[in-house]
């Protein structure tokens, strides 16, 4: 039987409760319209509270020097020139004040001797630049929000899975989702929808994402007519860990190198020098000796094991092919050769722990083994830069969910910084937005009774395919053919075996009854996280050339005019394209920053 | 380990009834206990209800009852225990059970909600906090609760009497009060709200909490006995009181 629902009204409604959507419901609010705050996890549970090393902001605090050019610069730099500049701009602009405001919120982040934010060094930027609390920084970044929103009486509906974007003609108007814990339907109408709701991570085998970051966000925008751009770009990052074969893919922050670890191959040998690629060649220590000398003082060049991601995983990649691997197919992180047990342990207290707890590694004394785990997606849904406003009327889209500013690749750090700046200004342009809405919001319920139809069909069916099968094969297939290093007939291959799985999903069954059923979640999860996984494998295939987050053996150089162009994905009666469109040109000046401080 | 397997005991059922129910696992190297409750889901229970997220014991998601002993499934080496035995995974026993190893915790955020938010006093002249180190090691340890609830779960004050629950924010809750009352630009007082509505005084320092607590916050030690003392300060010595307005805020 269909609805009556149960039914929420809202001027805005924000979905997605890490970073990004806490922020943006938190401006929302201030801007004085009504909000709630959408989540499948508890509050405080999400992706955001496992952010570790920091958050970028070029505050100077630790060299004057920094400030919002250089940060820009190295944004642009490490997505490879792909980003969306206006973006960066704004990114590099407003992250310090974001901060701060943390701060004026109840955050305590670690001090300088002179009392001030305290910030740390991480790949890619030529500062040190990361505002921390130890290795905890997100903990500290969810909780400060968290308790923020819910001090302002924001509505949180926790538990809440959204399964499908409400329209009304061509706006958005609302929402559709179900309760986890009973496994009822409910529905929001809402003047303005934000979507905050992550990345795609859980889509291959080996990952530091969690079973949230299965891209129901960038499905549903894409169903709903959104754009989407640079679906090839997935970070692997270099370092998860890769022993004992459970915690495989757990991430193991960068932040061990910033703090003077350093990686080495199964010879003992610091093999990153070999490794450094000619963008980066003027700015790259290239002995040992210099790559120690710019721990001590940042106005040496910097060492190798602190380039963008994407080269460092690509480099042990190569190590392990080249047989210079571990016993357990990773390299060596070694900070227990170089740092103290005691700073060790004061700065990076969480990997001590994780490491002891899973692995039975001290790391104060014996090197870890890590290797590239799937870690973020830089593509997603296409936003309006200075709005967050995405293609679809009433629909805007913050955090990992949206692409643009990290281009390429993403430098660590850079995504918490993300979420508060654009989180921010998400929710006060979808309260803007939902200011001037006049008439009356006209979500159409109509249609909800097939998409419930369609969300209960793995109940009738009986003895069909477990979801978990289908998960576990799709994870093998984007790990096997759509990883780090990608070729025309492997990307061909896994299309088929995505149709297959498609196939699959449609006889899905599972067991029991709606009440918190964990198989009936991840059958419906599965739509969206095939549909990602889709669009990343034909973009993929579009883009002939290697850049950043995207390597293609059989094209395994960067191609200017590729450079030029993001590749779009758009969904129209149900079929799938990619077109190539040229990037926003960028002004002079800032052209003129990344050329000038090389 | 080749052919071994884990016996399980894990509770399924809801709010009406329920059972522990076995599964037999293969073992394989490293596993924790949530990797087992995954395999079961995988190949035997798709419906056995878990939550997690992390799997690194950074969001506290995975609080569960394993032989009896609360925990986070996520950092319990398999090989930390005895395996030769049926290993039991029962539910958090004092919050109300949804089904199979998820429990209802609003209890925890309705407390949230009532506790008065934090109030910075001005920024200095240079438009900023001035903070040093040592002045916020200590509420630095009490941010580190990952809301595992598992301090809530072993304190007797509400696992032996759910109707202490109205007036008994728990032991999560006085780590956050702490927390507030110890951060060096806050400027509110919630020392009467303790005392009154939630219930300070019913802690009797037993430190069942502090045990379970998978960050190792001193939560008695450093969190409830130092707002035991605020409160007697606050309300039963003057002096000290008058002292401490001189002094703006202690700590
Ligand atoms: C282990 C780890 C360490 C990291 N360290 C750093 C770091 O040091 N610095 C840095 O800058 N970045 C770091 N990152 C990346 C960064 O943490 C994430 O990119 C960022 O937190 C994403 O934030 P978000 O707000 O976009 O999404 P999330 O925090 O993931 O939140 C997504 C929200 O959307 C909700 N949601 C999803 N789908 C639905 C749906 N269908 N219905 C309702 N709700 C839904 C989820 O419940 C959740 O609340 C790290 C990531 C990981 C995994
Ligand atoms: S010390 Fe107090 S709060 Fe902690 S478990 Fe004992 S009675 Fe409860
Ligand atoms: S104080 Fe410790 S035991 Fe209690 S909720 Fe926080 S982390 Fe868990
Ligand atoms: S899954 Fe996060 S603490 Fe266990």
């Amino acid at each position: 039987m269909a609805g009556p629902y149960e039914t929420h009204e809202y001027d805005v409604i924000v979905i997605g409760a890490g970073g990004a959507g806490l922020r943006a419901a938190v401006e929302a609010s201030a801007q004085g319209v009504k909000t709630a705050l959408i989540c499948k996890s508890l509050l405080g549970k999400a992706h955001t509270v496992m952010a570790e090393g920091g958050i970028a902001a070029a505050m100077g605090n630790i060299y004057p020097e920094d400030n919002w050019k250089v940060h820009f610069r190295d944004t642009m730099r490490g997505g490879k020139l792909l980003n969306n500049w206006r973006m960066a701009q704004i990114h590099a602009q407003e992250a310090p004040a974001r901060v701060l405001e943390l701060e004026e919120w109840g955050a305590l982040f670690d001090r300088t001797p002179d009392g001030r934010i305290l910030q740390r060094d991480f790949g890619g930027h030529r500062y040190a630049r990361l505002a921390h609390v130890g290795d905890r920084t997100g903990l500290e970044m969810i909780r400060t929000l968290q308790q923020h929103a819910v001090h302002k009486g924001i509505d949180v509906y926790m538990e809440c899975t959204i399964a499908r974007l409400l329209k009304d003609g061509d706006r958005v108007a609302g929402a559709f989702g179900y309760w986890r814990e009973s496994g009822r339907f409910v529905a929001f109408t809402a003047k303005a929808v934000v979507l905050a709701t992550g990345g795609i991570g859980k889509a291959w085998k080996i990952t530091s994402n969690s079973w949230e970051y299965t891209g129901d966000g960038i499905a549903m925008a894409l169903d709903a007519g959104a754009d989407l751009i640079d679906m090839e770009m997935v970070q692997f990052h270099p370092t998860g860990m890769v022993w004992p074969p459970s915690v495989r893919g757990i991430l193991v922050t960068e932040g061990v190198r910033g703090d003077g670890g350093t990686l080495k191959n199964s010879e003992g040998k610091r093999f990153m020098f070999n490794y450094i690629p000619e963008f980066f060649k003027a700015e790259t220590a290239e002995t040992e000796k210099e790559a120690d000398a710019w721990y001590e003082d940042k106005k040496n060049r910097r060492t190798p094991d602190l380039l963008p991601r994407d080269e460092v995983a690509r480099a042990i990649n190569a190590e392990v092919k080249a047989g210079r691997g571990t016993p357990h197919g990773g390299v060596f992180l070694d900070i227990a050769s170089r740092r103290s047990a005691d700073y060790i342990q004061k700065r990076l207290p969480s990997m001590y722990h994780q490491f002891k707890e899973l692995a039975g590694v001290d790391i104060t004394k014996e090197p870890m083994e890590v290797g590239p785990t799937c870690h973020y997606v830089m593509g997603g849904v296409r936003v309006d830069a200075d709005t967050t406003a995405t293609t679809v009327p009433g629909l805007f889209a913050a955090g990992e969910v949206a692409a643009g500013l990290h281009g390429a690749n993403r430098l660590g750090g850079n995504s918490l910084s993300d979420l508060l700046v654009f989180g921010r200004r998400a929710g006060l342009y979808a309260a803007e937005y939902a200011k001037k809405f006049t008439g009356a919001v006209k979500a159409g319920v109509d249609q909800l009774a097939s998409v419930e139809h369609e969300l209960l069909t793995p109940f009738n069916h009986h003895g069909g395919e477990n979801p978990y099968s289908i998960h576990m094969d799709l994870q093998e297939c984007m790990q096997n053919l759509v990883g780090i290093i990608r070729t025309e007939s492997d990307l061909k291959k896994a299309l088929g075996e995505i149709a297959r799985l498609k196939q699959r999903l449609t006889r899905a069954s599972v067991e029991g009854h709606r009440q918190y059923n964990p198989g009936w979640h991840l059958a419906m999860d599965l739509h969206a996280l095939l549909e990602v996984a889709e669009t990343c494998t034909l973009s993929a295939i579009e883009r002939k050339e290697s850049r950043g987050g995207h390597t293609r053996d059989d094209y395994p150089k960067a191609d200017p005019s590729f450079g030029k162009i993001n590749l779009v994905t758009r969904k129209k009666n149900g079929a799938l394209s990619i077109t190539p469109e040229p990037l926003p040109e960028m002004p002079g000046e800032l052209k003129q920053l990344i050329e000038e401080q090389k | 380990m080749a052919g071994r397997q884990f016996i399980m005991q894990v509770w399924r059922g809801d709010a009406a009834k329920g059972s522990f129910q076995e599964y037999r696992v293969p073992a394989a190297e490293g596993m924790v206990l949530l990797d087992v409750i995954h395999a079961i889901q995988a190949t035997q229970a798709g419906d056995l209800a878990v939550r997690w997220n992390c799997k690194a014991g950074k969001c506290g998601s995975c609080s569960a009852e394993i032989n009896g002993k609360p925990r986070l499934m996520c950092m319990t080496r398999m090989n930390s225990l005895n395996t030769d035995e049926p290993i039991t995974v029962a539910p958090m026993k004092s919050f109300p059970l949804i089904r199979d190893l998820v429990t209802d915790v609003s209890f925890n955020f309705e407390m949230a909600k009532r506790v008065p938010a934090f109030k910075p006093r001005p920024k200095g002249p240079d438009g900023t906090h001035r903070m040093q180190q040592e002045d916020i090691d200590r509420v630095q340890e009490f941010h580190k609760c990952i809301e595992c609830f598992l301090c809530q779960n072993v304190c007797h004050v509400i696992r032996d009497h759910e109707d202490n629950k109205k007036h008994f924010a728990g032991p999560r809750l006085f780590v956050r009060y702490a927390a507030l009352e110890m951060h060096p630009l806050d400027t509110n007082d919630r020392r009467e709200l303790l005392k009154d509505k939630m219930g300070l005084g019913y802690c009797n320092i037993t430190k069942c909490c502090s045990e379970v607590c998978p960050e190792h916050i001193k939560i008695t030690d450093n969190a409830i006995i130092p707002l035991k003392e605020r409160v007697v300060d606050e309300f039963y010595d003057p002096l000290a009181r008058w002292l401490r307005k001189l002094t703006a805020k202690g700590s």
